[in-house]
């Protein structure tokens, strides 16, 4: 059929019987939106898009612009890593979680580190205080890393490690450790989150301003392009922005311009992008408007390929790949209900899954009141084996490619993008949009209309503005870390403290401080001080006294 | 006299999680009340410090990181040792049912969990400040 005669059969659908039927009947709603406040239409046809060309934006999984898949078998070789996000307490404790979920048949480790530790500041710190062990595991020396990851063999498993500021402590550690298991660097596969410019955004836990941090940053490439090439060395996150407030959009554009700001500063200081550019790695969010999300990860690929082509003349195909992690939306979870968060993190697992994302972790129901328990990071874990192999969702590579609706979203979210990344250009770049509060100002305000709608009911959720239960059950079966812990910690620092070698550590800071001031690789004598037993707080304390610590400005 | 609200909203400790505060601070100065935001990481002594320069008649404190136990005692004291155990002092975010018992029993008037409409909230405040 024709294009004129669609049309012109779709304008008589829409008068004769839609617009006759919808005023006859009337609509659920005055207005269909997205939930990125995007108008929806009650029907997509192939009008929809006619202009698309599907060889230079669509194409074949595997191929330029990639945004059926970065790879030609996707899920038909190997799935996703199921990759769950773990750490409280000890490091022993961790480890023991660790091993729990491998035996569950999880395919690859993400760490969480305490908030200290992502700070830079050790167990016995005053700020630490009530800290110790809660958002994550505590990890001061070496040693922690060592029963971190004990018995568990850095050769098989990919690790994943949400750690910022202190990324190149954390990774010079990871590093160490294997090498005591007698596993060498080039080895290693696993990914560091050593995203600066969304923790000034969204997730708060900054240490340096942002040009020495970038410094930090693109060491890291350096080092990783030589020694750890198989590890991913940034993973550049969307994900925190989303929490934070923003629609599909903000996180889609937010994070792209952020991975702008990495390859810049990586070209600025002298390094071809193909040699570092294959490493970067993404992190979305899966939020629960399961066919925005899909158009969205779809979307990503296209708009990272075409942007590393235009901008940065990228040559290889590898460095127009966006590779991504997703967890599923924490924020969408509610604490009316747990139950139900089951559901949600069901769909939104499967839209991250028909998005063709690399890794999962899938949230737990119990999340909006405390930790997750064994028995609900089961259920997570088993939520996302069940889409694997019982529902042939990763049967088919990209399955929902041709849809109307699907493929017009999915350029709409590319050219939406692009309008806010020309904003962005026109401030300077993304850390300069972040100086100004523009990034921040545009979240908050997308967050406070989303609060506004759950109020006034045009946003339903279960359990909290309809279909309420009075009376609920209390959930007692919540995780508690041992307030013990903390003590425990502080001790063992202190033994480590007494035996190590301390003219060692005294002199792997100092060649620390070198390195910082004559602009030398820092990765290289940061190694020496986490093998000298030097601890988080100590190689943070000679940095934080070189670069200053950023104040963020509130709006 | 000034007849304003005058809300302290602070982020004790090292916790990065500030959706709730900002939009929450927002809510209340739609509905009237004048409000300050601490911004993130701090401190107990901070915290009551801002509280008795501003001359708040309310402190609102959110905190997902889990270190409300060791946090929000510090504070109580505080402000009982400053002798300003008149300020109202309300709590939001993560905090397990388990511990509402304890933390009420030091003097927090009200802990709000996620899906609480802001409304709620300024209806507690209004009726605590009246008092």
């Amino acid at each position: 059929m024709s294009k004129e005669n669609i049309d012109k059969s779709y304008k008589e659908w829409k008068n004769d019987k839609f617009d006759k039927t919808a005023q006859r009947f009337g609509e659920r709603k005055k207005e269909f939106k997205s939930d990125s406040n995007r108008t929806v239409k009650p029907l997509y046809t192939p009008l929809d898009i006619k202009d698309l060309d599907y060889i230079n934006k669509i194409s074949f999984p595997g191929d330029y612009p990639f945004t059926r898949g970065v790879y030609p078998t996707m899920y038909r070789s190997k799935l996703w890593t199921m990759r769950q996000y773990a750490g409280f307490g000890s490091a022993k404790e961790t480890n023991r979680r660790f091993r729990y979920l491998l035996g569950q048949g999880q395919t690859g480790l993400s760490v969480a580190f305490d908030l200290p530790t992502q700070i830079g500041y050790d167990s016995d710190h005053p700020l630490a205080r009530g800290e110790v062990g809660k958002v994550g595991v505590a990890i001061d020396t070496l040693a922690d890393m060592e029963l971190l990851f004990d018995q568990i063999p850095l050769n098989k498993v990919s690790t994943s490690m949400t750690i910022n500021s202190p990324a190149s402590i954390l990774l010079a550690m990871y590093k160490v450790v294997a090498e005591k298991q007698g596993v060498s660097s080039e080895k290693l596969a696993g990914t560091i989150q050593n995203d600066i410019l969304k923790e000034y955004i969204a997730r708060g836990t900054y240490i340096f301003p942002p040009e020495p941090s970038l410094r930090i940053i693109t060491d890291i490439f350096d080092y990783c392009s030589k020694e750890m090439p198989r590890f991913n060395t940034i993973s550049i996150s969307g994900y925190h922005i989303r929490e934070a407030g923003s629609d599909a959009v903000q996180e889609l554009a937010f994070t792209i311009a952020d991975g702008i700001e990495y390859v810049k500063a990586a070209v600025d200081i002298g390094m071809d992008v193909d040699e570092f550019a294959p490493r970067l790695s993404f992190f979305f969010n899966a939020q629960m408007d399961l066919f925005e999300e899909i158009a969205k990860f779809r979307a990503a690929r296209r708009l990272w390929a075409e942007i590393m082509e235009e901008r940065f003349k990228a040559q290889k195909a590898k460095s127009k790949m966006l590779r991504f992690h997703t967890q599923t939306a924490g924020s969408a979870l509610t604490a009316q209900q747990p139950m139900n968060n089951i559901m949600r993190v069901t769909l939104q697992a499967l839209s991250a899954v028909l998005g063709g994302t690399q890794s999962l972790h899938t949230n737990s129901y119990d999340e909006a009141m405390g930790l997750p328990t064994e028995d609900s990071v089961k259920i997570a874990l088993r939520t996302q084996q069940l889409i694997a192999h019982e529902t042939g969702a990763a049967d088919t590579i990209d399955p929902l490619a041709g849809s109307y609706y699907i493929e017009s979203m999915t350029d709409h979210l590319v050219k939406e993008a692009r309008q806010y990344i020309e904003k962005i250009d026109e401030l300077g770049g993304m850390a300069q949009a972040i100086e100004t509060g523009y990034i921040q100002r545009e979240i908050q305000e997308n967050a406070y209309r989303l609060q506004k709608e759950v109020e006034k009911e045009d946003r339903v959720v279960v359990g909290v503005n309809q279909f309420i239960e009075e009376d609920e059950e209390k959930n007692n079966n919540l995780l508690k870390v041992d307030p013990a812990v903390e003590n425990e910690q502080i001790e063992e620092l202190k033994n480590i403290k007494e035996k190590r070698d301390d003219q060692e550590v005294k002199d792997a800071l100092t060649q620390i401080k070198k390195a910082a001031v004559n602009d030398n690789n820092l990765m290289y004598p940061i190694i020496k001080a986490v093998k000298a037993y030097a601890t988080i707080g100590e190689i943070s304390d000679v940095l934080r006294e070189e670069f200053g610590e950023y104040e963020a400005q509130y709006i | 006299m000034d007849n304003f609200i005058k809300v302290l909203i602070a982020k004790p400790g090292l916790d990065g999680h500030d959706r709730g505060a900002k939009v929450i601070a927002r809510g209340l100065k739609e509905a009237g009340m004048e409000v300050v935001y601490t911004g993130l990481r701090q401190t107990p002594e901070q915290i009551v410090r801002s509280a008795i320069q501003e001359d708040v008649d309310v402190i609102g404190l959110s905190i997902l990181s889990g270190a409300h136990s060791y946090l929000f005692p510090e504070i109580m004291n505080r402000l009982k040792k400053a002798d300003h155990s008149d300020v109202a002092v309300i709590a939001g975010g993560i905090i397990p049912e388990d511990d509402h018992k304890k933390l009420k029993e030091l003097g927090i008037k009200a802990i709000f969990q996620p899906g609480t409409p802001i409304s709620k909230i300024v209806d507690f405040i209004e009726n605590e400040v009246q008092k």
